[in-house]
């Protein structure tokens, strides 16, 4: 009697000191598909070995829309989940609601400061402390070019719009498509993006679509940026409303189009077709961007727990940023280390080139958050913009209209 | 005296019972539609009046969201895009109803499977629809390249990639999905008129056509009015047709009231903006419906 009762007293202490130490991560994201799922797998194995137990929370559906939805619910009925996979200003947002947990503590023992650019540690905090941690960067302005075509045409691959306009002709008059485009609203902002990027550089682009100045938006500027997306919309096919982005990407595979400007996650569908970057297809700079940088980063914010203990938490966001996790994760995932000065030898040419501008254009201050993926502006207004884009790009909008009606929309709170 | 003494007890509770029951069975369904439907209203109503964004405020913050809608270009394009589709939609839908109904009454051969056959269509869902008419209308997979590929090469049926005549393609995938259900309203109307009327028509030398513009017809009114009903409310809530045919677009040219409201309030973080436009389809889904009701009703005290 007494001694199972010692039993019992003994074990009931393991529970609580078990308690103590381990935890319980619930981690909302929507990693869903075959190279995503193998990483997150990865992120539990890592969890696991450090005593917590992994809950996973994914809900499919592409961008996220469904699973804004259930967090959103999960929070407002008081029982939020560890971690979710928010990015960029809507992390502000979150902020904004009162509900995220700091991880100013491991953010400081690891000194984050330092292992990430100083503008992507700025989106992870709000009003100065850690309330989120990356955990990728994929670069925006790429154009995905195949050479093939380039050569059966007698064009050269552009580094300025107006060698564009030139190789997108010859292309057409030898037969093909100029351009593989899907004419979604956030891959017409996509295209928008790298002209603009293009034709005002790295601190017109600051100035106009993260600072929302409006004298950069109100300029001829950004007049001639509409105007150059109006050129480069000519090049476009006339199917391309409503097709998706891997179905364009196609279409650069298979020869039929030469180029296409879309993130690096375009990569996985020339990987997945047996390509090898630099002799079956080509990723370069979109044209006049080689010195700049559009990055668009995954995250994870972290909620504020009931029992206040943010051991699991900070385990968590440890984990995800650890050298181990990085590299396991962005392999499988076609995007690059956020941390600076990863060990990239594992990764294709492409991610290497991808990495090297990254740590570049982090030096020389070209290093900027894409709007077209949700990093730069407020929702509501990278919404507006969206909108004005893609109707600009569906209409006969005059660019003055256009630059007018920029203005508005960039104002959106 | 004596007897209604007797009587009096068991007469009261079953006077009783009679009074409780229905309203002790109607009662939770009742519950559950005032909280579940003009509680949430309601809710929606006061959010309409807030500055919520991602998450719900409940600081008054008067019609500022209200202002920023009537400002809003793609606002008031989805809502002339719902007036062009609901007007067509419902329009051609009665109007091929009827015309397919009126020709399977002539007891014809095979009419049960001809039924099923038009009927059908609406076994799928306005997904599997929009995704078919996405690809039976684009120019490169579809009806312009089958042209082409005949040797049509003039020909051109690019509807869904141009932006003035995208609203109409989706009209197309609508009416094609819901005529055949029409029909089917309307062949049982057909069916339940009296056989005599027409018979004593038919004594007094009235031609077919006749019999069906002054008799069948008219009396088809009932009919008339739930079919309405059923398209308008289609109409309205159309949002998967209109995601899977065009995804809004191209640009937002075939946006919908239904459309704005999902983006702007769940994927925008701008709730309150989200609110106002639903409380606006409410009201205009009101104003359409409730005179009609009103008549219809007032029309069968009388009657």
């Amino acid at each position: 009697m007494q001694s199972s009762r010692l039993t019992l007293a003994l074990a009931v202490a393991c529970v609580f000191s078990l308690n103590a130490v381990a935890g319980e991560v619930e981690v909302l994201h929507w990693w869903t598909s075959g190279g995503e799922a193998k990483s997150v797998a990865e992120l539990k194995k890592m969890m696991s070995a450090k005593g917590h137990t992994w809950k996973d929370f994914a809900v499919a559906g592409g961008a996220g829309d469904n699973a804004m939805t259930v967090l959103k619910t999960r929070v407002v009925s008081g029982n939020p989940p560890t971690a979710a996979q928010v990015k960029g200003p809507s992390i502000q947002e979150w902020g904004g609601e009162g509900v995220l947990a700091t991880l100013d503590a491991v953010a400081t023992a690891e000194k984050w400061d330092s292992i990430l650019p100083p503008v992507v540690a700025s989106t992870m905090k709000y009003k100065n402390h850690y309330v989120a941690v990356p955990v990728n960067v994929h670069r925006v302005n790429w154009m995905w070019v195949n050479p093939e075509v380039f050569k059966k045409a007698g064009a050269k691959v552009p580094t300025s719009w107006a060698e564009f306009d030139e190789a997108a002709t010859k292309i057409e008059k030898a037969g093909m498509i100029a351009v593989a485009h899907g004419g979604q609203p956030w891959q017409d902002a996509t295209v928008f993006e790298s002209v603009a990027l293009g034709i005002g550089g790295a601190d017109f682009y600051k100035k106009a679509f993260v600072q929302l100045d409006a004298a950069a938006l109100n300029s001829p500027t950004t007049l001639k940026t509409f105007e150059t997306l109006r050129m480069v919309r000519k090049h476009m096919d006339k199917d391309m409303p409503g097709r998706d982005w891997n179905l364009a990407t196609a279409m650069v595979i298979n020869g039929k189009a030469g180029m296409q400007f879309m993130g690096d996650w375009a990569k996985g569908e020339f990987t997945a077709a047996g390509k090898t970057p630099g002799k079956d297809y080509l990723c370069v700079a979109a044209p006049g961007t080689d010195k700049a940088y559009t990055f668009n980063i995954d995250s994870f914010i972290v909620f504020a727990q009931k029992n206040k203990d943010l051991k699991a938490t900070n385990d968590f966001a440890s984990t995800v940023l650890s050298p181990a996790f990085q590299q396991v994760f962005n392999l499988n995932k076609g995007s690059i280390p956020v941390r600076l000065g990863a060990d990239m030898s594992k990764f294709d040419d492409c991610a290497k080139k991808s990495s090297a501008d990254f740590v570049a254009t982090n030096k020389a201050g070209s290093l900027l958050p894409s709007f077209a993926h949700g990093m730069a502006m407020p929702s509501a207004a990278q919404g507006a913009v969206q909108d004005l884009i893609s109707s600009f790009m569906n209409s006969n909008m005059s660019s003055q209209d256009a630059v007018a009606k920029l203005l508005v929309a960039a104002k959106k709170k | 005296m004596t007897a209604s003494r007797q009587g009096a007890p068991g007469l009261t509770f079953s006077r009783l019972a009679d009074i409780i029951l229905p309203r002790l069975v109607i009662a939770p369904t009742a519950l559950a539609c005032l909280i579940g439907f003009y509680g949430f209203i309601a809710w929606t109503a006061w959010l309409s009046f807030t500055e919520s964004r991602l998450m719900p405020r409940y600081e008054w913050a008067g019609v500022v969201q209200y202002i920023e809608l009537f400002g809003n270009d793609r606002w008031w394009q989805s809502m002339q895009n719902l007036a062009v589709f609901g007007g067509l939609f419902i329009f051609v839908s009665l109007a091929i109803g009827l015309v397919m109904a009126v020709f399977l009454d002539q007891k014809i051969r095979g009419e049960g499977f001809l039924r099923t056959l038009y009927l059908y269509p609406m076994a799928l869902s306005f997904i599997v629809t929009g995704t078919a008419w996405k690809w039976i209308l684009n120019p490169g997979l579809g009806i312009e390249k089958m042209l082409h590929d005949w040797g049509y090469t003039q020909l051109t049926f690019d509807w869904i990639i141009n932006p003035d005549f995208a609203i109409y393609t989706v009209v197309i995938a609508g009416v094609w999905q819901s005529s055949g259900f029409v029909m089917a309203l309307f062949l049982a109307g057909l069916r339940g008129i009296d056989d005599s009327i027409i018979k004593a028509a038919q004594m007094d030398g009235a031609s077919l056509p006749t019999i069906y513009t002054r008799i069948i017809i008219p009396s088809l009114r009932p009919v008339f009015l739930s079919v309405f009903m059923i398209l308008a409310h289609i109409a309205v809530k159309s949002f998967d047709l209109v995601m899977a045919l065009t995804g809004g677009g191209p640009g937002f040219a075939t946006d919908l009231p239904s459309i704005f409201m999902y983006q702007h309030g769940f994927t925008r973080g701008q709730l309150g903006l989200g609110a106002a436009s639903a409380m606006m389809m409410l009201f205009t889904a009101t104003a359409v419906v409730m005179p009609l009701l009103y008549s219809e009703l007032r029309r069968e005290r009388r009657g």
